[in-house]
């Protein structure tokens, strides 16, 4: 009985968690918002991958997600902080059921918690496409905050995984930190070629940030323009 | 459909003329890739006549399709375009953060406008944006309390506004000018006349026709550029031959779509030639200062929407205001 009430559950939620990408993310960001490129595009096209991009709102991870064909979905975990997503019950099950992030605990390599390195690699042999941060938090809106090691660390684990490096640039405006008012923009979206730890080895940290400045400065559209 | 099939009829024949117009350039278009397939690289010149093509029938496609739905249909339209234009321009001239809020106002501002035109109510939808906008969103801006740069934000989003909503709900209310105090409930499924629709289609296909009349003579006869520091590909000859081209066509389509006769339509045609020139080079200048290429990228081969009905948000009022001053 109770396998088959976990069984019914899991399965609501999957259906919430299409319909939700379906009918609300996918719209909102395709029209509400809209979207320029800014190369071609270069997201994964199967499982065990890892799309790193740069952090400005809460909708970078909609962006990215409504990004990838809806067959993937089911393999999409934004890598994201367990006590800022486990604050309370509806958020949590948000958070983890509909969005479904893989929540990692920050700051605490006392050995009590797990790894979070460990747990991303987990979710890597499982076939999964991580979505990751390395700037950690949103941070302030539309300027990108020193890269952390945490990617490198992540890559050197899993060498041989396809690491996708994408720029999101106008997000912030939309939906900053702190501000729940959606105030439609064109958000410009670049992407570069996948790398490897394998690929690169040492220099992996050094070519990841290069690319991003590449990205970075592929774009032309102002910031807010008046400071 | 709630027009009369009959009184549709100089519509849709303009719009069979369109269709085998822009046939006949898809077929050219086709005939030249192929031949420089054979000798060589076409490169993205190609591609880039290609990709226009391909827009103007999806353009086309879509404005005929409201305009054979019905007003409402069309005013839905102008209302979306306002709303993507204003986004283009609010994704290109600086803005402020403190302003977040008042941007979303200005959106707001979209689906009161075009409410107006639907229910026919000249008298707000002229003053709403110049008059109630203008004083209400400086009011929104002061209470969130940030002075810099506060006239520079303010103008432009005033600016926006008058652009890409103001100008652009013109060509939704041409549809409903001719019903003006016709007492016709345009929601209650009557049968309409299909004035205001012949009448927003011969202000459509004279700006947009004189664009690329301007552009083709631009290449074959401009020498001497008009504005080199804004835009130096609009020359002297390109200006020229729009304005003669535009001038025969308003005169040969005025006697079908509009209540003017061939010497006023011609008339009409040179007015429009000549405020598409001036909202072309408006937009560039405007693209120019913002220090960017295309306004968006919706329309490929065109760039965005704002690259596209540049030149109708200035032939718009210019127009509307001829038409309701002499016939409605």
């Amino acid at each position: 009985m109770n396998t088959l009430k976990q069984n019914i559950l899991k399965a609501s939620n999957t259906v919430l968690r299409f319909l939700f990408f379906i009918v609300i993310v996918r719209p909102l960001v395709k029209i509400v918002i809209g979207l320029r490129y800014h190369s071609p595009i270069n997201l994964p096209k199967n499982g065990k991958a890892i799309v790193v991009a740069n952090h400005n709102s809460h909708l970078d991870t909609m962006v990215l997600i409504s990004m990838m064909p809806l067959r993937l979905l089911s393999k999409i975990q934004p890598v994201a902080a367990a006590d800022y997503f486990t604050k309370n019950r509806w958020v949590k099950w948000f958070a983890l059921k509909i969005i479904g992030i893989l929540p990692i605990v920050r700051n605490k390599m006392d050995g009590k918690s797990d790894n979070p390195i460990e747990l991303c690699k987990e979710a890597l042999e499982h076939g999964k496409i991580l979505i990751f941060f390395p700037e950690g938090s949103r941070g302030e809106p539309e300027k990108m905050s020193e890269l952390k090691y945490g990617i490198t660390k992540l890559a050197k684990e899993c060498p041989e995984v396809s690491i996708y490096p994408v720029y999101l640039h106008g997000l912030g405006k939309v939906m900053p930190k702190g501000d729940a008012v959606l105030v439609p923009f064109f958000c410009d979206i670049a992407f570069s070629e996948p790398m490897s730890f394998q690929q690169y080895q040492a220099d992996f940290f050094e070519v990841l940030k290069a690319s991003f400045e590449q990205m970075h400065d592929s774009i032309k559209y102002p910031d807010w323009g008046y400071e | 459909m709630i027009f009369d099939f009959a009184t549709m009829l100089p519509v849709f024949k303009v719009f069979f003329a369109l269709v085998v117009f822009l046939s006949l350039a898809t077929v050219t278009c086709f005939f030249i890739n192929k031949r420089k397939a054979v000798t060589a690289d076409g490169g993205s010149m190609k591609n880039e006549l290609q990709l226009r093509i391909n827009s103007w029938w999806v353009m086309i496609g879509v404005f005929g399709l409201s305009l054979l739905f019905g007003p409402i249909t069309t005013i839905y339209l102008f209302a979306i375009l306002s709303f993507v234009a204003l986004k283009e321009y609010f994704s290109m001239t600086p803005t402020r953060k403190a302003d977040r809020q008042v941007l979303f106002w200005a959106y707001l501002i979209i689906p009161l406008q075009y409410y107006w035109v639907a229910i026919g109510w000249y008298g707000m939808f002229i003053i709403f944006i110049p008059i109630y906008a203008f004083l209400f969103m400086p009011f929104r801006m002061v209470l969130a309390g940030e002075t810099k740069n506060y006239l520079k934000a303010a103008s432009n989003i005033h600016w926006g506004l008058m652009l890409t909503v103001f100008t652009l709900s013109h060509l939704a209310f041409l549809v409903v000018l001719p019903l003006q105090g016709a007492e016709v409930e345009l929601t209650n499924g009557l049968r309409v006349s299909s004035e205001g629709a012949a009448l927003l289609l011969y202000l459509v296909v004279l700006t947009q026709l004189n664009d690329v009349s301007q552009f083709i003579s631009g290449k074959l006869f401009g020498h001497t550029p008009i504005t080199p520091t804004v835009s130096p590909n609009k020359t002297r000859g390109g200006l020229i031959g729009g304005l003669i081209f535009t001038g025969l066509l308003g005169a040969l389509l005025a006697n079908s779509l509009t209540p003017m006769v061939w010497w006023q339509g011609m008339l009409v045609g040179f007015g429009i030639s000549l405020a598409g020139f001036i909202g072309d080079i408006s937009m560039s200048a405007i693209k120019r200062d913002a220090g960017i290429k295309d306004t968006g990228q919706l329309l490929p081969g065109h760039g965005g929407i704002l690259d596209r009905l540049d030149s109708l948000t200035f032939t718009a009022p210019l127009f509307f205001h001829l038409m309701h001053y002499y016939f409605y």
